[in-house]
């Protein structure tokens, strides 16, 4: 207990840090990823392509690979982000792919007479899609982003090599400064993880019960 | 059929690969045997670590991979450097030859667990001798004495002599280090930027993203050597860091044998030819003096 006492402020400004990440991260995830799932359904050709060549980039890239790329290949190309914003940045680029396929299987599962009605209404495919399916869209993919976006919390953890105090960064620390504590070190990351987690995997069950369409 | 050529054809492949990377390894090895002789006839009390290990023909020794000059994984898969000489030389009182030895990598984080629950029998990896570590290992040694120090970028354009001239500016190590708690607790002044490896630090400097880079001058030299014309070390070391040898605690006759081992290569010269064919190779500078052991 006296050492969670003394590094108390250590590990809560880490947990915040991550927190905040997890936080900036989802919302750039999520805008951006349901922008690129619209693109990749859209009547447009090029848009399309642009969306899906996205996708199959970021899919197909390891996070750690992304991160190098926006930390160390930006200021080869005169643009130099923080290590923060970049991590952000980094983490919810990657994010947006797998949260795109994710709502495009959404819009995929709502029936093709949602969107020929909306278009026999009058409703261009901007409306149609904003209006009548991607309501449907989302409800349908609850569980599937909940998932997506527990393990971007997670994969926050790999801007601990990129110059971010984040809770894992206190692991190495913590941990050479007193090697006996690395157990109660473990078990300090472990439940900081947890406090963002669980609550968000309790929030998505509840809100999948709730919205659940009903077939 | 065709699935059975193509397997065939992989199976070959794969035994050529391994036939010539057996190869490398074997010149690897045949270089530190040239340069170790090994105690033929060994005679240790019974029940003592020496005993144990000599009777086993085995030692397992963690070392750094990534430490230009004191231990560097080579292309072959082997480690090469300072720290793994000196651990050829105490195999090599044990009885054990250099090729019989099983190198473990044990990054800053893991050493000590690693010798607690028996992963490793010694640890040399550029391990600083501090009296908190004392508590949960042994030590045998120092083997040879670092400091901290800086590393700028070329032409030295901030200006920085010292760590005082930190302040304020942006500077680099790696999370979890002694020389980062060092900045951290005595030079607050000072931005730190912490990354999990050295080589990103070099990317930064080289980016201009940090001002400088700081850790033990041995691991600084190594990152120079790797960009002459970009790097500029300082040069002003102004902690003492000795390198110890980690073993168990409380394991008192093997350290004895381990400092009588040191001791005895300070005098006879193969401390010394160890420093010239691996970290001298970097620094460019004959042996040092080499440091006191400690029997505490």
């Amino acid at each position: 207990m006296q050492f969670f006492t003394d590094n108390f402020d250590v590990l809560l400004k880490a947990f915040l840090t991550t927190l905040s990440m997890s936080l900036l991260a989802g919302v750039l995830a999520l805008v951006l990823g349901t922008l690129l799932a619209a693109m990749r359904v859209s009547p447009i050709a090029p848009l399309r392509g642009l969306a899906t060549f996205y996708v199959e980039l970021f899919r197909n890239t390891p996070l750690t690979v992304v991160f190098f790329f926006v930390i160390f290949g930006l200021p080869q190309i005169d643009t130099v982000v923080g290590f923060f914003p970049g991590a952000v940045i980094a983490v919810g680029t990657y994010t947006a792919a797998f949260v795109a396929e994710a709502i495009r299987s959404g819009i995929n599962s709502v029936s093709a007479g949602q969107a020929e009605a909306s278009r026999a209404l009058g409703l261009t495919f901007g409306q149609s899609l904003r209006e009548i399916v991607l309501p449907q869209a989302f409800r349908t993919v609850v569980p599937p982003l909940g998932s997506v976006f527990i393990a971007m919390v997670k994969n926050t953890s790999i801007a601990a090599g990129f110059s971010v105090t984040e809770l894992s960064s206190t692991l190495p620390r913590l941990v050479n400064a007193d090697a006996g504590a690395l157990l109660l070190v473990l078990l300090g990351v472990v439940v900081g993880y947890m406090i963002i987690t669980l609550p968000m995997a309790f929030a998505v069950n509840r809100l999948e019960r709730r919205v659940a369409i009903l077939r | 059929m065709r699935l059975t050529r193509y397997a065939a054809a992989a199976a070959a492949f794969g035994v050529v690969l391994t036939g010539c990377s057996s190869e490398a390894g074997q010149q690897a090895e045949e270089a530190a045997d040239a340069t170790v002789e090994v105690e033929q006839d060994v005679d240790f009390e019974a029940g003592t670590t020496m005993a144990e290990l000599a009777d086993a023909g085995t030692i397992t020794i963690g070392t750094k991979y990534d430490q230009p000059g004191f231990g560097l994984l080579n292309p072959s898969g082997v480690p090469e450097g300072f720290d793994v000489q000196i651990g050829t030389l105490i195999a090599a009182q044990l009885g054990i030859a250099p090729e019989d030895i099983e190198f473990v990598e044990t990054v800053s984080a893991n050493r000590e667990s690693f010798i607690q629950n028996g992963q490793v029998d010694l640890v040399i990896a550029t391990y600083t001798i501090n009296d908190t570590r004392k508590e949960l290992v042994d030590f045998a040694g120092p083997y040879y004495e670092a400091g901290q120090d800086i590393t700028v970028a070329a032409g030295n354009p901030e200006g920085i002599a010292g760590p005082d001239d930190l302040a304020g500016l942006n500077v680099c190590s790696v999370e979890g280090s002694t020389p980062a708690e060092n900045i951290r607790t005595n030079y607050p002044e000072a931005q730190l930027t912490l990354f999990d490896v050295y080589s990103k630090c070099a990317d930064a400097l080289t980016n201009g993203q940090v001002d400088a880079v700081t850790t033990d001058n041995v691991i600084l030299t190594g990152l120079v050597a790797g960009n002459p014309e970009g790097f500029e070390l300082v040069g002003n070391p102004f902690t003492e860091e000795p390198y110890g040898i980690g073993l168990e605690l409380g394991d008192t006759e093997f350290r004895d044998f381990i400092n009588d081992t040191l001791e005895a290569s300070f005098e006879d010269g193969s401390w010394a030819a160890a420093w010239d064919a691996t970290a001298g190779q970097i620094t460019g500078t004959e042996a040092p003096e080499p440091p006191a052991v400690d029997r505490y």
